[in-house]
Protein backbone atom coordinates (compact mmCIF):
# COMPACT_ATOMS: atom_id res chain seq x y z
CA UNK A 1 0.00 0.00 0.00
CA UNK A 2 1.47 3.27 -1.12
CA UNK A 3 1.84 6.38 0.91
CA UNK A 4 0.42 8.12 -2.54
CA UNK A 5 -2.61 5.55 -2.57
CA UNK A 6 -3.73 6.19 1.01
CA UNK A 7 -3.43 10.03 0.58
CA UNK A 8 -5.51 9.35 -2.04
CA UNK A 9 -8.66 7.54 -0.74
CA UNK A 10 -8.82 10.81 1.65
CA UNK A 11 -9.25 13.00 -1.11
CA UNK A 12 -11.52 10.32 -2.79
CA UNK A 13 -13.66 10.24 -0.13
CA UNK A 14 -13.85 13.97 0.61
CA UNK A 15 -14.47 14.55 -3.19
CA UNK A 16 -17.15 12.14 -3.31
CA UNK A 17 -19.07 12.91 0.50
CA UNK A 18 -18.89 16.77 -0.86
CA UNK A 19 -20.66 15.52 -4.53
CA UNK A 20 -23.19 14.32 -2.34
CA UNK A 21 -23.79 16.57 0.08
CA UNK A 22 -22.59 20.06 -1.95
CA UNK A 23 -22.75 21.17 2.05
CA UNK A 24 -19.49 23.07 1.42
CA UNK A 25 -20.04 23.97 -2.17
CA UNK A 26 -23.15 25.63 -1.79
CA UNK A 27 -22.10 27.36 1.73
CA UNK A 28 -18.87 28.45 -0.32
CA UNK A 29 -21.15 29.58 -3.34
CA UNK A 30 -23.96 31.77 -1.70
CA UNK A 31 -21.14 33.20 0.17
CA UNK A 32 -19.58 34.65 -2.73
CA UNK A 33 -22.27 35.46 -4.26
CA UNK A 34 -23.04 38.09 -1.01
CA UNK A 35 -19.43 39.22 -1.21
CA UNK A 36 -20.17 39.77 -4.61
CA UNK A 37 -23.47 42.06 -4.09
CA UNK A 38 -21.59 43.92 -1.22
CA UNK A 39 -18.93 45.30 -3.36
CA UNK A 40 -20.97 45.79 -6.19
CA UNK A 41 -22.96 48.00 -4.17
CA UNK A 42 -19.97 49.33 -3.30
CA UNK A 43 -17.83 50.91 -6.14
CA UNK A 44 -20.83 51.20 -8.24
CA UNK A 45 -19.35 51.57 -11.69
CA UNK A 46 -16.51 53.59 -10.66
CA UNK A 47 -13.82 51.78 -12.95
CA UNK A 48 -10.82 53.43 -11.83
CA UNK A 49 -11.83 52.63 -7.97
CA UNK A 50 -12.59 48.88 -9.35
CA UNK A 51 -9.62 48.22 -11.03
CA UNK A 52 -7.05 49.58 -8.43
CA UNK A 53 -9.11 47.46 -5.85
CA UNK A 54 -10.05 44.27 -7.88
CA UNK A 55 -6.98 42.44 -6.89
CA UNK A 56 -7.08 43.08 -3.20
CA UNK A 57 -10.82 42.41 -3.56
CA UNK A 58 -11.05 38.80 -5.67
CA UNK A 59 -8.18 37.61 -3.30
CA UNK A 60 -10.68 39.32 -0.19
CA UNK A 61 -13.38 36.95 -1.59
CA UNK A 62 -11.25 33.90 -2.26
CA UNK A 63 -9.72 34.43 1.24
CA UNK A 64 -13.41 34.76 3.44
CA UNK A 65 -14.66 31.70 1.29
CA UNK A 66 -11.78 29.48 1.78
CA UNK A 67 -11.61 30.68 5.97
CA UNK A 68 -15.71 29.14 5.22
CA UNK A 69 -14.46 26.24 3.26
CA UNK A 70 -11.41 25.20 5.83
CA UNK A 71 -13.19 25.57 8.92
CA UNK A 72 -15.32 22.76 7.86
CA UNK A 73 -12.54 20.31 7.21
CA UNK A 74 -12.43 17.85 10.02
CA UNK A 75 -15.96 18.62 11.28
CA UNK A 76 -17.02 15.19 8.82
CA UNK A 77 -14.31 13.82 11.05
CA UNK A 78 -15.84 14.29 14.12
CA UNK A 79 -19.02 12.92 13.33
CA UNK A 80 -19.79 9.52 14.17
CA UNK A 81 -16.17 9.55 15.82
CA UNK A 82 -13.99 9.15 12.58
CA UNK A 83 -11.40 10.95 14.13
CA UNK A 84 -10.53 8.12 15.92
CA UNK A 85 -10.23 5.88 13.17
CA UNK A 86 -7.91 8.12 11.57
CA UNK A 87 -5.45 8.26 14.69
CA UNK A 88 -5.90 4.58 15.00
CA UNK A 89 -5.00 3.92 11.53
CA UNK A 90 -1.39 2.81 11.10
CA UNK A 91 0.87 4.03 9.06
CA UNK A 92 2.15 7.51 8.63
CA UNK A 93 -0.69 9.96 9.54
CA UNK A 94 0.83 12.79 6.89
CA UNK A 95 -0.67 10.73 4.26
CA UNK A 96 -4.12 11.98 5.18
CA UNK A 97 -3.08 15.35 5.73
CA UNK A 98 -2.10 15.27 1.89
CA UNK A 99 -5.47 13.79 0.91
CA UNK A 100 -7.28 16.60 2.65
CA UNK A 101 -4.70 19.57 1.82
CA UNK A 102 -5.99 18.01 -1.91
CA UNK A 103 -8.87 17.97 -1.43
CA UNK A 104 -9.45 21.50 0.13
CA UNK A 105 -7.00 23.04 -2.90
CA UNK A 106 -9.53 21.17 -5.40
CA UNK A 107 -12.52 23.15 -3.41
CA UNK A 108 -11.26 26.12 -3.39
CA UNK A 109 -9.80 26.17 -6.60
CA UNK A 110 -13.09 25.25 -8.04
CA UNK A 111 -14.92 28.36 -5.87
CA UNK A 112 -12.47 30.28 -7.04
CA UNK A 113 -12.57 29.87 -11.17
CA UNK A 114 -16.39 30.28 -10.12
CA UNK A 115 -16.11 33.78 -8.02
CA UNK A 116 -13.17 35.17 -11.06
CA UNK A 117 -16.03 34.17 -13.54
CA UNK A 118 -18.39 36.51 -11.52
CA UNK A 119 -16.22 39.04 -10.94
CA UNK A 120 -15.96 39.19 -14.96
CA UNK A 121 -19.55 39.74 -15.40
CA UNK A 122 -20.59 41.40 -12.70
CA UNK A 123 -17.76 44.08 -13.00
CA UNK A 124 -17.83 44.01 -16.49
CA UNK A 125 -13.64 43.21 -16.50
CA UNK A 126 -12.18 41.40 -19.21
CA UNK A 127 -9.97 38.43 -17.51
CA UNK A 128 -9.72 36.95 -20.74
CA UNK A 129 -5.78 37.93 -20.95
CA UNK A 130 -4.66 37.41 -17.66
CA UNK A 131 -5.53 33.75 -17.53
CA UNK A 132 -2.46 32.15 -17.95
CA UNK A 133 -1.09 34.01 -15.71
CA UNK A 134 -3.53 33.77 -12.89
CA UNK A 135 -3.58 29.69 -14.13
CA UNK A 136 -0.07 30.27 -12.55
CA UNK A 137 -0.50 32.87 -9.52
CA UNK A 138 -3.71 31.74 -8.33
CA UNK A 139 -2.70 27.86 -7.99
CA UNK A 140 0.33 29.27 -6.29
CA UNK A 141 -1.30 31.42 -3.62
CA UNK A 142 -4.07 29.23 -2.73
CA UNK A 143 -1.88 25.63 -1.83
CA UNK A 144 -0.16 27.91 0.83
CA UNK A 145 -3.76 29.04 1.83
CA UNK A 146 -5.04 25.27 1.99
CA UNK A 147 -1.69 23.98 3.68
CA UNK A 148 -1.37 25.88 6.66
CA UNK A 149 -5.47 26.27 6.72
CA UNK A 150 -5.59 22.76 6.89
CA UNK A 151 -3.61 22.30 9.49
CA UNK A 152 -4.95 24.87 12.15
CA UNK A 153 -8.28 23.45 10.99
CA UNK A 154 -7.14 20.12 12.59
CA UNK A 155 -5.27 21.74 15.22
CA UNK A 156 -8.52 23.75 16.23
CA UNK A 157 -11.31 20.67 15.30
CA UNK A 158 -11.52 19.97 19.05
CA UNK A 159 -11.03 23.04 20.74
CA UNK A 160 -14.99 24.92 21.70
CA UNK A 161 -13.92 28.05 20.17
CA UNK A 162 -12.87 27.01 17.08
CA UNK A 163 -14.45 29.42 14.84
CA UNK A 164 -13.04 32.64 16.51
CA UNK A 165 -10.22 31.02 16.80
CA UNK A 166 -9.29 29.10 13.20
CA UNK A 167 -9.16 32.49 12.06
CA UNK A 168 -7.29 34.55 14.45
CA UNK A 169 -4.49 31.79 14.22
CA UNK A 170 -4.75 31.01 10.28
CA UNK A 171 -4.72 34.66 9.13
CA UNK A 172 -1.38 36.51 10.42
CA UNK A 173 0.39 32.78 9.23
CA UNK A 174 -0.92 33.64 5.44
CA UNK A 175 0.21 37.34 5.32
CA UNK A 176 2.97 36.39 3.16
CA UNK A 177 0.98 34.51 0.97
CA UNK A 178 -1.18 37.26 0.45
CA UNK A 179 0.54 40.02 -0.03
CA UNK A 180 2.26 37.65 -2.56
CA UNK A 181 -1.26 36.50 -4.21
CA UNK A 182 -2.09 40.10 -4.40
CA UNK A 183 0.89 41.54 -5.69
CA UNK A 184 1.19 38.98 -8.63
CA UNK A 185 -2.97 39.05 -9.45
CA UNK A 186 -2.93 42.89 -9.51
CA UNK A 187 0.35 42.52 -12.23
CA UNK A 188 -1.57 39.52 -14.21
CA UNK A 189 -4.63 41.59 -14.19
CA UNK A 190 -2.41 44.80 -15.50
CA UNK A 191 -1.15 42.32 -18.32
CA UNK A 192 2.32 43.05 -17.01
CA UNK A 193 4.83 40.01 -17.67
CA UNK A 194 5.09 37.80 -14.38
CA UNK A 195 8.90 38.57 -14.49
CA UNK A 196 7.95 41.97 -13.09
CA UNK A 197 6.27 40.26 -10.35
CA UNK A 198 9.21 37.39 -9.94
CA UNK A 199 9.99 38.33 -6.31
CA UNK A 200 6.50 38.07 -5.11
CA UNK A 201 6.61 34.52 -7.24
CA UNK A 202 9.42 33.27 -5.60
CA UNK A 203 7.87 33.99 -2.06
CA UNK A 204 4.65 32.28 -2.91
CA UNK A 205 6.96 29.11 -3.68
CA UNK A 206 8.89 29.42 -1.00
CA UNK A 207 5.99 29.98 1.19
CA UNK A 208 4.09 27.45 -0.23
CA UNK A 209 6.90 24.72 0.22
CA UNK A 210 7.79 25.28 3.73
CA UNK A 211 3.87 25.50 4.70
CA UNK A 212 3.38 22.00 2.88
CA UNK A 213 6.57 20.30 4.71
CA UNK A 214 5.59 22.05 8.38
CA UNK A 215 2.18 20.11 7.76
CA UNK A 216 3.55 17.04 6.61
CA UNK A 217 6.38 16.55 9.90
CA UNK A 218 3.39 17.88 12.65
CA UNK A 219 0.48 16.81 11.49
CA UNK A 220 1.43 13.37 13.18
CA UNK A 221 1.78 14.37 16.23
CA UNK A 222 -0.93 17.20 15.92
CA UNK A 223 -3.52 14.12 15.49
CA UNK A 224 -2.12 11.96 18.66
CA UNK A 225 -2.59 15.40 20.33
CA UNK B 1 5.98 -1.58 38.05
CA UNK B 2 7.78 -2.90 35.02
CA UNK B 3 6.50 -5.39 33.28
CA UNK B 4 8.57 -7.56 31.11
CA UNK B 5 7.66 -8.14 28.04
CA UNK B 6 8.75 -11.39 27.14
CA UNK B 7 7.18 -13.15 29.99
CA UNK B 8 4.05 -11.32 28.71
CA UNK B 9 4.01 -13.55 25.68
CA UNK B 10 1.21 -15.66 26.31
CA UNK B 11 -1.17 -12.42 27.23
CA UNK B 12 -2.36 -9.88 24.15
CA UNK B 13 -3.42 -7.70 26.88
CA UNK B 14 -1.27 -6.97 29.71
CA UNK B 15 -2.05 -3.76 32.10
CA UNK B 16 -0.02 -3.23 35.28
CA UNK B 17 -0.17 -0.25 37.57
CA UNK B 18 -2.48 1.12 34.87
CA UNK B 19 -3.92 5.52 36.50
CA UNK B 20 -5.65 7.53 34.48
CA UNK B 21 -6.75 11.26 36.27
CA UNK B 22 -8.83 13.77 34.37
CA UNK B 23 -7.63 16.78 35.96
CA UNK B 24 -8.89 16.05 39.52
CA UNK B 25 -11.18 13.30 39.04
CA UNK B 26 -8.73 9.76 39.39
CA UNK B 27 -10.81 7.20 37.04
CA UNK B 28 -8.41 4.36 37.14
CA UNK B 29 -6.65 4.25 40.49
CA UNK B 30 -3.88 0.85 39.65
CA UNK B 31 -5.46 -1.33 37.65
CA UNK B 32 -3.94 -4.97 36.51
CA UNK B 33 -5.36 -7.08 34.09
CA UNK B 34 -4.40 -9.60 32.06
CA UNK B 35 -6.36 -11.24 28.69
CA UNK B 36 -4.38 -14.04 27.26
CA UNK B 37 -4.72 -15.58 23.37
CA UNK B 38 -8.47 -17.32 23.10
CA UNK B 39 -9.85 -15.71 25.71
CA UNK B 40 -12.32 -13.01 26.50
CA UNK B 41 -12.69 -10.62 29.72
CA UNK B 42 -15.77 -8.61 30.30
CA UNK B 43 -15.17 -5.64 31.47
CA UNK B 44 -18.19 -4.91 34.07
CA UNK B 45 -18.79 -1.38 36.79
CA UNK B 46 -21.23 1.15 37.28
CA UNK B 47 -21.55 4.04 34.67
CA UNK B 48 -18.63 6.75 35.06
CA UNK B 49 -16.20 3.43 36.73
CA UNK B 50 -13.67 4.16 34.03
CA UNK B 51 -14.94 0.83 31.75
CA UNK B 52 -14.56 3.47 28.68
CA UNK B 53 -11.27 5.03 29.70
CA UNK B 54 -9.51 1.89 30.04
CA UNK B 55 -10.11 0.26 26.55
CA UNK B 56 -9.60 3.53 24.97
CA UNK B 57 -6.32 3.24 26.76
CA UNK B 58 -5.46 0.19 25.17
CA UNK B 59 -6.85 1.40 22.14
CA UNK B 60 -3.85 4.20 22.28
CA UNK B 61 -6.45 6.42 22.10
CA UNK B 62 -5.69 8.04 25.13
CA UNK B 63 -2.35 8.03 27.33
CA UNK B 64 -2.35 7.02 31.04
CA UNK B 65 -1.06 9.18 33.55
CA UNK B 66 0.99 6.16 35.20
CA UNK B 67 1.91 2.35 34.48
CA UNK B 68 1.99 0.26 31.73
CA UNK B 69 -0.61 -1.39 29.14
CA UNK B 70 0.63 -3.90 26.26
CA UNK B 71 -1.56 -4.68 23.33
CA UNK B 72 0.41 -7.83 21.87
CA UNK B 73 3.62 -6.95 23.89
CA UNK B 74 3.89 -3.73 22.35
CA UNK B 75 3.48 -0.71 24.81
CA UNK B 76 0.63 1.28 24.09
CA UNK B 77 1.98 4.80 25.22
CA UNK B 78 5.22 4.56 24.24
CA UNK B 79 5.19 1.99 20.73
CA UNK B 80 1.27 2.75 19.81
CA UNK B 81 1.97 1.69 15.92
CA UNK B 82 2.83 -1.40 16.80
CA UNK B 83 -0.14 -1.94 19.22
CA UNK B 84 -2.39 -0.96 16.39
CA UNK B 85 -1.07 -2.91 14.33
CA UNK B 86 -2.72 -5.84 15.76
CA UNK B 87 -6.03 -4.03 17.52
CA UNK B 88 -9.31 -3.52 16.49
CA UNK B 89 -11.61 -1.16 17.93
CA UNK B 90 -15.21 -0.77 18.44
CA UNK B 91 -16.08 2.39 20.53
CA UNK B 92 -19.68 4.31 20.68
CA UNK B 93 -19.08 6.33 17.61
CA UNK B 94 -19.94 4.04 14.29
CA UNK B 95 -16.42 5.77 12.49
CA UNK B 96 -18.99 5.92 9.34
CA UNK B 97 -19.33 8.84 6.74
CA UNK B 98 -22.76 8.94 6.23
CA UNK B 99 -22.76 10.09 2.89
CA UNK B 100 -20.57 7.33 1.47
CA UNK B 101 -22.65 3.95 0.87
CA UNK B 102 -21.89 0.56 3.06
CA UNK B 103 -19.41 -0.82 0.42
CA UNK B 104 -17.17 2.70 -0.26
CA UNK B 105 -16.99 3.20 3.98
CA UNK B 106 -15.27 -0.47 3.93
CA UNK B 107 -13.45 0.46 0.81
CA UNK B 108 -12.17 3.83 2.92
CA UNK B 109 -11.39 1.94 6.28
CA UNK B 110 -9.88 -0.90 4.43
CA UNK B 111 -7.38 0.91 2.00
CA UNK B 112 -6.14 3.53 4.76
CA UNK B 113 -5.55 1.00 7.15
CA UNK B 114 -3.14 -0.87 4.30
CA UNK B 115 -5.34 -3.60 3.56
CA UNK B 116 -6.52 -2.80 0.37
CA UNK B 117 -9.30 -5.19 -0.64
CA UNK B 118 -11.71 -6.06 -3.56
CA UNK B 119 -15.00 -5.49 -4.49
CA UNK B 120 -16.06 -8.81 -3.79
CA UNK B 121 -14.29 -9.34 -0.22
CA UNK B 122 -15.64 -6.31 0.80
CA UNK B 123 -19.25 -7.42 -0.58
CA UNK B 124 -18.54 -11.14 1.11
CA UNK B 125 -17.42 -8.84 4.66
CA UNK B 126 -20.95 -6.91 4.46
CA UNK B 127 -22.69 -10.54 3.85
CA UNK B 128 -21.03 -12.04 7.09
CA UNK B 129 -22.90 -9.26 9.01
CA UNK B 130 -26.43 -9.24 6.53
CA UNK B 131 -25.77 -6.14 5.25
CA UNK B 132 -25.07 -7.00 1.36
CA UNK B 133 -28.49 -6.22 0.48
CA UNK B 134 -27.57 -2.38 1.55
CA UNK B 135 -23.99 -2.46 0.09
CA UNK B 136 -25.05 0.37 -2.77
CA UNK B 137 -27.15 2.28 0.03
CA UNK B 138 -25.88 5.44 1.47
CA UNK B 139 -25.43 4.65 5.66
CA UNK B 140 -27.31 8.19 6.41
CA UNK B 141 -30.82 6.30 6.83
CA UNK B 142 -29.67 2.98 8.48
CA UNK B 143 -30.77 1.93 11.88
CA UNK B 144 -28.82 2.17 14.84
CA UNK B 145 -28.22 -1.71 14.75
CA UNK B 146 -27.06 -1.44 10.80
CA UNK B 147 -24.89 1.11 11.59
CA UNK B 148 -23.51 -1.33 14.71
CA UNK B 149 -23.50 -4.38 12.06
CA UNK B 150 -21.48 -2.25 9.55
CA UNK B 151 -19.26 -0.84 12.20
CA UNK B 152 -18.26 -4.55 12.73
CA UNK B 153 -17.92 -5.61 9.13
CA UNK B 154 -15.19 -2.92 9.18
CA UNK B 155 -13.20 -5.07 12.33
CA UNK B 156 -13.95 -8.44 10.14
CA UNK B 157 -12.14 -7.00 7.01
CA UNK B 158 -8.80 -5.25 9.31
CA UNK B 159 -8.06 -9.06 10.77
CA UNK B 160 -6.71 -7.83 14.18
CA UNK B 161 -5.71 -10.23 16.79
CA UNK B 162 -7.37 -8.31 19.78
CA UNK B 163 -10.36 -6.60 20.18
CA UNK B 164 -12.07 -4.28 21.82
CA UNK B 165 -15.31 -3.87 22.21
CA UNK B 166 -16.91 -1.17 23.68
CA UNK B 167 -20.65 -2.08 24.58
CA UNK B 168 -20.17 -4.14 21.39
CA UNK B 169 -24.35 -5.63 21.43
CA UNK B 170 -25.63 -2.16 22.24
CA UNK B 171 -28.44 -1.48 19.16
CA UNK B 172 -28.35 -5.24 17.99
CA UNK B 173 -31.53 -7.07 17.29
CA UNK B 174 -31.47 -10.53 18.69
CA UNK B 175 -30.58 -12.08 15.57
CA UNK B 176 -27.21 -9.68 15.25
CA UNK B 177 -26.61 -9.94 18.72
CA UNK B 178 -26.36 -14.12 18.11
CA UNK B 179 -24.30 -13.50 15.16
CA UNK B 180 -21.61 -11.45 16.78
CA UNK B 181 -21.37 -13.77 19.64
CA UNK B 182 -20.94 -16.58 17.69
CA UNK B 183 -18.41 -14.33 15.56
CA UNK B 184 -16.78 -13.77 19.07
CA UNK B 185 -16.71 -17.32 20.11
CA UNK B 186 -14.88 -18.02 16.66
CA UNK B 187 -12.63 -15.34 17.25
CA UNK B 188 -11.49 -16.47 20.46
CA UNK B 189 -11.05 -20.08 18.71
CA UNK B 190 -8.61 -19.01 16.38
CA UNK B 191 -6.24 -17.63 19.20
CA UNK B 192 -8.17 -13.98 19.67
CA UNK B 193 -8.40 -12.18 22.54
CA UNK B 194 -11.29 -9.57 23.41
CA UNK B 195 -11.45 -7.26 26.20
CA UNK B 196 -15.61 -6.00 26.29
CA UNK B 197 -17.12 -3.70 28.11
CA UNK B 198 -21.19 -4.67 28.78
CA UNK B 199 -23.70 -3.80 30.79
CA UNK B 200 -25.86 -6.98 30.21
CA UNK B 201 -25.40 -10.34 31.58
CA UNK B 202 -27.90 -11.32 29.10
CA UNK B 203 -27.07 -12.27 25.13
CA UNK B 204 -23.11 -11.66 24.57
CA UNK B 205 -21.75 -12.40 28.20
CA UNK B 206 -22.30 -16.22 27.73
CA UNK B 207 -18.62 -15.28 25.22
CA UNK B 208 -16.84 -14.01 28.70
CA UNK B 209 -14.54 -16.66 30.15
CA UNK B 210 -13.57 -13.97 32.64
CA UNK B 211 -15.60 -10.93 34.18
CA UNK B 212 -13.41 -8.20 35.88
CA UNK B 213 -15.18 -5.77 38.04
CA UNK B 214 -14.18 -2.02 38.33
CA UNK B 215 -15.58 -0.36 40.80
CA UNK B 216 -13.46 2.95 42.84
CA UNK B 217 -11.30 2.95 40.01
CA UNK B 218 -9.32 -0.85 40.62
CA UNK B 219 -10.54 -4.45 39.81
CA UNK B 220 -12.53 -5.02 42.63
CA UNK B 221 -13.17 -8.64 41.13
CA UNK B 222 -11.62 -10.64 38.59
CA UNK B 223 -13.56 -13.76 38.45
CA UNK B 224 -13.83 -17.00 35.77
CA UNK B 225 -17.44 -16.65 34.29
CA UNK B 226 -17.98 -20.54 34.01
CA UNK B 227 -18.24 -21.85 37.99
CA UNK B 228 -20.71 -18.82 38.97
CA UNK B 229 -22.51 -18.35 35.51
CA UNK B 230 -24.20 -15.20 34.33
CA UNK B 231 -26.69 -14.80 37.42
CA UNK B 232 -23.49 -15.83 40.08
CA UNK B 233 -21.37 -13.24 38.54
CA UNK B 234 -24.33 -10.48 38.22
CA UNK B 235 -24.70 -11.27 42.24
CA UNK B 236 -21.18 -10.58 42.97
CA UNK B 237 -21.24 -7.37 40.50
CA UNK B 238 -24.27 -6.26 42.29
CA UNK B 239 -22.07 -6.74 46.11
CA UNK B 240 -19.30 -5.71 44.64
CA UNK B 241 -20.76 -2.46 43.42
CA UNK B 242 -22.94 -1.38 46.11
CA UNK B 243 -19.88 -1.70 48.82
CA UNK B 244 -17.78 0.30 46.35
CA UNK B 245 -20.66 3.09 46.12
Amino acid sequence: MTYAHRAFIVLWKDVLTERRSKAALNALLFFSLLLLFIFQFTLGGDRERLTAALPGLLWLGFVLSGLVGLGRTFLLERENDCWDGLLLTPGDKSAIYLGKVAGNLLLMLIVEVILLTLFALFFNVDVGRALPALGLVLPLGTIGFAAVGTLFAAMTAHVRAREVLFPVLLLPVVVPVLLGSVRATDAALAGEPLSAVAQWLQLLVAADVIYVVAGLLTFDALLEG
Amino acid sequence: MIVDPHAAVDRSISARGLRKAFGPNLVLDGIDLDVRRGEAVALLGANGAGKTTLLRIAATLVRPTRGEIRVGGADCAREPEAARRQLGFLGHGSWLYEDLTALENLKFWATLGGRPASAAALRAALAVVELDRWADERVRPFSAGMKRRLSIARLLIAHPSVLLLDEPFTGLDQRGAKWLEEHLQAFKGAGGAVLMSTHSFGRGFGVADRAAILAGGRIAADVAVAPLGAEGVRRLYEVTVEEGA
